[in-house]
């Protein structure tokens, strides 16, 4: 059974359906990939999956519990954590207080007796931001924002880290390093799920990659099965050629 | 069932006025964005202005209905809308929120400057002298009649407007989409101007219609406008049929308790109060938002105060405290003395609202609940009342705070002044009660309540002057401890959950919990600013406690700079110290004074950071100058002295207290920019050259391969000695 499973979810606003009967799963130990052109529901089911949205049907299952009936808040307890594909850091802070509220966080309501205050150092220094770790997020560029959003959800212990477009913004150096943390990650026992639009970045780092367009999951395989899928072809490059 | 009938009609036409000018507000929200408090004042203003025409001048009714309502009131709401409102796209809830209850304030000021306030004025009804209707059992007057009329045409000429002409469509668009609108030809500001002119045209009517029922008072009228909040709550601010539906509710709810409340004297409040009470209600079964990501990126930016600044801060307060007991009069350290106690309801909102983004409009209510405790509990000045206020305010502030903060942004707002109202109308008027059998209490006894002067270490603090420094080493305290949490994890917390409630919760964070912690503590802090002005007060009533004052205090806190407690000292500095000393400096202006706490805030939208931020950028100099800050506090005190000796007056001494840091950051600003200066040379000079740069914005010389020689370690044979340039 997978880390984290989502079975049936189907989203409806009105009459447009963004979410069409998704099955998707996550393993501990490996990054999944999650691609398709935009508008395909990518970041529709990070909302569903994190609580930010309730689905019209479906289940979403950590460890085998059910998760649909609880808040973002219960999830984010459970292992949940997630970055946003439009920033949403907290914009007043600096880059060590952004981490530091997370930490805080799950120091209020864990038994870890580690220190905040350590806890975030050793995050700013693993995601390489020791160098602007006092500078408000607000000055800074859009790659780095991202890593600052990377190291807050990691300040909460995650189990399932859902990472929404998380190289865009990126140098093509900032991207060579950031495969590499991800794949450390992975091999740290996290289940990473990664939605993103560098495509060469989701074929080097991903074990398992899901295709979606128009809401519906329209492949799923090895990189290299994927990149040689007819309907994903079609999706990308218009109907079959 | 005459009786009945007869209450059905009074509700329905109350219904009907609600209805009115509920629909004016749900036509400038839908189409602007913007829900404006001061919509009640805009009726209210043209109530006054239709007795002026009418019953004062005497001229006949249908001229002074095409002037107010053809004329007046639309060039009103047009102005709003270039000189106010255009300015406002883009700003937070916060400051949309402060910009539309400086409005209200300001026109209060105006009725008020214009129309003397305590003067009757009496109003007769439409048709006051034509007998009444017959409607089968019952009978129906021609005003009631009217009122029922007009909403049914009011309501059917929106219908249609909004679906069948061009700029009714236009409005809708606008709501949709704004940008998308104005691509596909619509003029949004055209569009707007409309929206605000039709809207203050809504109000006039619904004001002119409800004048006659009550009287004719600015503050009381403009709040009348809640019941009609209640009404467009229930169509979420949008739906005008909903609004209609909650317009009905609305005043039928108050025609049968007119009719058919027991006389009893604990329910007596709860008529007047019941608009409130049924917002309040509506606003708990509205569904939960759903948590969304930032929509507008603010402009806002507190900068975390420093130890030193915070020490310095809380030093001045006090010394300032100290001065103003040693300098004043009696009758003036009364007046001055509210700076402080009114400057510490003012702090309680910086956690709530600045930091937290949460806005609370009843933090007088809460202070009023201090001053009841201090009143009931501290008999002899015991200070253990001021424990026990602080207490009993936070668990009220929590109590509430519980409900209301599903709510966010306009509904929250809304929400805490509907509990204002209901504090002010209803509980502080309840006479002596039991409690569960358990113990009786007695609110403010005869409509007053006396508070004893506080007493401790031995002293008895009953001089205007001693209160003044309990009151300012109060506010230095509060502030340390606003400061603290500022620097600490709660703050942290609270400008996180501001910037994004979603992010917060999918980190895992508490926002119930959170909300709920920073509301008991800002009304902690609320109650202990009450228990303070009351034993100021020594007796204390419920106009000491009302929606308007929370309102100023909200405003002018926002103005001064919300997020630092610079801002709160800025209100009580306003209200307390500013107001009174413009109208003894300046006599002939007194009756404008009444304007100034709005006119502050109608400029709100160019800097939300507040007034306080740039003054303190504009004395930073002064910190890092010691020689000044030195010359600064000599001086300071040797004019200290100087008044102390009475060889000069308060005047002099004021002008002196302004004058003396003037000179001093001005010194600091200029030897700072000298020293600028001259580094700015050191820079550009030949040696400060970055190595790789050399030799490219001129030729090389000696000295510059000696440097290079010197920083790489080098030796090259110099230039001059191989007669470089000679050769070709």
């Amino acid at each position: 059974m997978a880390l984290l499973e989502v079975s049936g979810v189907t989203v409806r606003f009105g009459g447009n359906v963004a979410l069409d009967d998704v099955e998707f799963a996550a393993e501990p130990g490996l990054v999944t990939g999650l691609i398709g052109p935009n508008g395909a529901g990518k970041t529709t089911l990070f909302n569903v999956i994190t609580g930010l949205l309730p689905p019209s049907h479906g289940q979403v299952r950590l460890d085998g519990r059910s998760l649909t009936r609880l808040s973002p808040t219960k999830r984010a307890r459970l292992g949940m954590a997630r970055t946003f594909q439009r920033l949403e850091l907290f914009s007043l802070l600096s880059v060590r207080e952004n981490i530091w509220v997370a930490a805080d966080v799950r120091k209020g309501w864990s038994h870890d007796r580690d220190d905040p205050a350590t806890v975030v150092e050793r995050i700013v220094e693993q995601v390489g931001l020791t160098a602007v770790a006092d500078a408000r997020v607000d000055s800074l560029p859009t790659g780095q924002c991202r890593l600052v959003e990377l190291g807050r959800c990691l300040a909460t212990k995650p189990k399932v880290l859902l990472l929404d477009e998380p190289a865009s913004g990126q140098d093509e150096n900032e991207t060579v390093v950031f495969a590499e943390l991800l794949r450390a990650l992975a091999a740290d026992g996290m289940a990473v799920v990664l939605v993103e639009h560098d495509v060469h970045l989701v074929m080097k780092v991903c074990a398992q990659v899901h295709v979606l367009d128009f809401g519906r999951i329209i492949a799923s395989g090895t990189p290299s099965e994927i990149q040689h899928d007819e309907a994903v072809l079609s999706a990308y490059l218009g109907t079959n050629s | 069932m005459d009786k009945f009938l007869t209450f059905t009609i009074v509700g329905l036409s109350l219904a009907a006025i609600y209805a009115v000018i509920a629909s004016g507000l749900v036509l400038t929200y839908t189409t602007t964005g913007i829900f404006t408090f001061a919509h009640g004042a805009a009726g209210m203003l043209a109530a006054f202005a239709y007795w002026q025409l009418r019953f004062d001048w005497g001229w006949p009714v249908p001229v002074c209905l095409v002037v107010i309502l053809g004329m007046m009131a639309p060039l009103f709401g047009m102005l709003l809308e270039v000189v106010v409102m255009r300015g406002l796209r883009g700003t937070t809830d916060t400051v949309k929120l402060v910009v539309s209850i400086s409005l209200l304030l300001f026109m209060i000021g105006l009725a008020q400057l214009i129309w003397a306030p305590g003067v009757s004025r009496p109003m007769s009804k439409f048709f006051a002298s034509s007998p009444t209707i017959h409607l089968g059992p019952t009978t129906i007057t021609w005003h009631q009649a009217i009122t029922i009329g007009v909403a049914i045409v009011v309501g059917i000429a929106l219908r249609f407007g909004l679906t069948r002409f061009r700029v009714g469509l236009a409005m809708r668009a606008a709501v949709d989409d704004p940008s998308l609108s104005a691509l596909n030809g619509a003029r949004p500001n055209r569009v707007s101007m409309v929206a605000w002119a039709l809207g203050t045209v809504l109000a006039a009517i619904g004001g002119i219609l409800i004048a006659p029922n009550v009287t004719l008072d600015a503050p009381s009228l403009s709040l009348l406008i809640v019941s009609a909040y209640a009404a467009a709550i229930f169509g979420r601010l949008r739906s005008l049929p909903l609004t209609l539906l909650g317009a009905i509710v609305v005043g039928l709810t108050d025609g049968y308790l007119t009719g058919y409340l027991p006389q009893n004297q604990y329910l007596i409040g709860l008529r007047i109060a019941s608009p409130a009470v049924l917002l309040f209600l509506v606003l708990l079964v509205l569904p939960n938002p759903r948590l969304r990501g930032r929509m507008t990126r603010s402009r806002e930016f507190f900068p975390m105060p420093s130890v030193r600044g915070a020490l310095t801060f809380a030093g001045v307060v006090v010394l300032g405290g100290v001065v103003l007991m040693t300098t004043l009069s009696t009758p003036d350290q009364l007046t001055y003395g509210r700076i402080f106690p009114i400057g510490i309801v003012a702090l309680s909102l910086v956690p709530l609202v600045g930091f937290g983004g949460q806005i609370s409009l009843c933090q007088l209510s809460f202070a009023g609940i201090g001053g009841l405790v201090m009143a009931h509990l501290g008999h002899g000045g015991d200070p253990l009342a001021l424990v026990w206020a602080v207490l009993i305010a936070a668990a009220v502030g929590a109590l509430i705070a519980l409900p209301a903060l599903r709510l966010s942004g306009i509904y929250l707002a809304l929400g805490t002044a509907a509990f204002a109202t209901i504090l002010d109308r209803w509980i502080f008027t309840l006479p002596k009660f039991a409690v569960f059998g358990w113990f009786t209490v007695d609110l403010f006894t005869q409509g007053s309540i006396g508070v004893d002067p506080l007493r401790a270490f031995g002293t008895k603090f009953d001089d205007p002057g001693s209160q003044i420094v309990i009151g300012a080493v109060a506010f230095a305290l509060v502030s340390l401890f606003v400061i603290a949490i500022r620097r600490g994890r709660l703050g942290r917390r609270l400008i996180a959950m501001k910037d994004s409630e979603a992010a917060c919760a999918t980190l895992g964070m508490n926002l119930l919990g959170t909300k709920l912690l920073v509301f008991a503590i800002s009304a902690g802090v609320a109650g202990l600013g009450g228990a303070l002005y009351a034993t100021q007060l020594t007796t204390i009533q419920a106009g000491n406690f009302d929606l308007v004052s929370s309102l100023q205090v909200f405003a002018l806190a926002v103005v001064g700079g919300i997020g630092a407690v610079g801002g709160a000292l800025f209100a009580g500095i306003s209200l307390y110290a500013v107001l009174p000393l413009i109208g003894v400096l300046f006599p002939s202006i007194v009756q404008w004074v009444g304007l100034l706490p709005g006119a502050t805030g109608i400029g709100l939208g160019r800097d939300p950071n507040g007034a306080v931020h740039p003054m303190r950028e504009g004395f930073a100099p002064l910190a890092g100058s010691p020689s000044s800050l030195l010359v600064m506090a000599l001086a300071l005190a040797a004019l200290y002295g100087l008044r102390l000796a009475d060889a000069i007056d308060n005047w002099t001494f004021v002008i002196g207290l302004f004058v003396i840091p003037l000179i001093a950051t001005a010194v600091a600003t200029l030897s700072a920019a000298t020293r600028q200066r001259v580094l700015a040379q050191l820079e550009s000079s030949p040696d400060r050259t970055p190595l790789e740069w050399i030799g490219i914005d001129r030729p090389w010389t000696d000295a510059d391969v000696e440097r290079l020689d010197r920083e790489l370690g080098t030796t090259s044979v110099l230039a001059s000695e191989l007669e470089l340039h000679g050769t070709p």
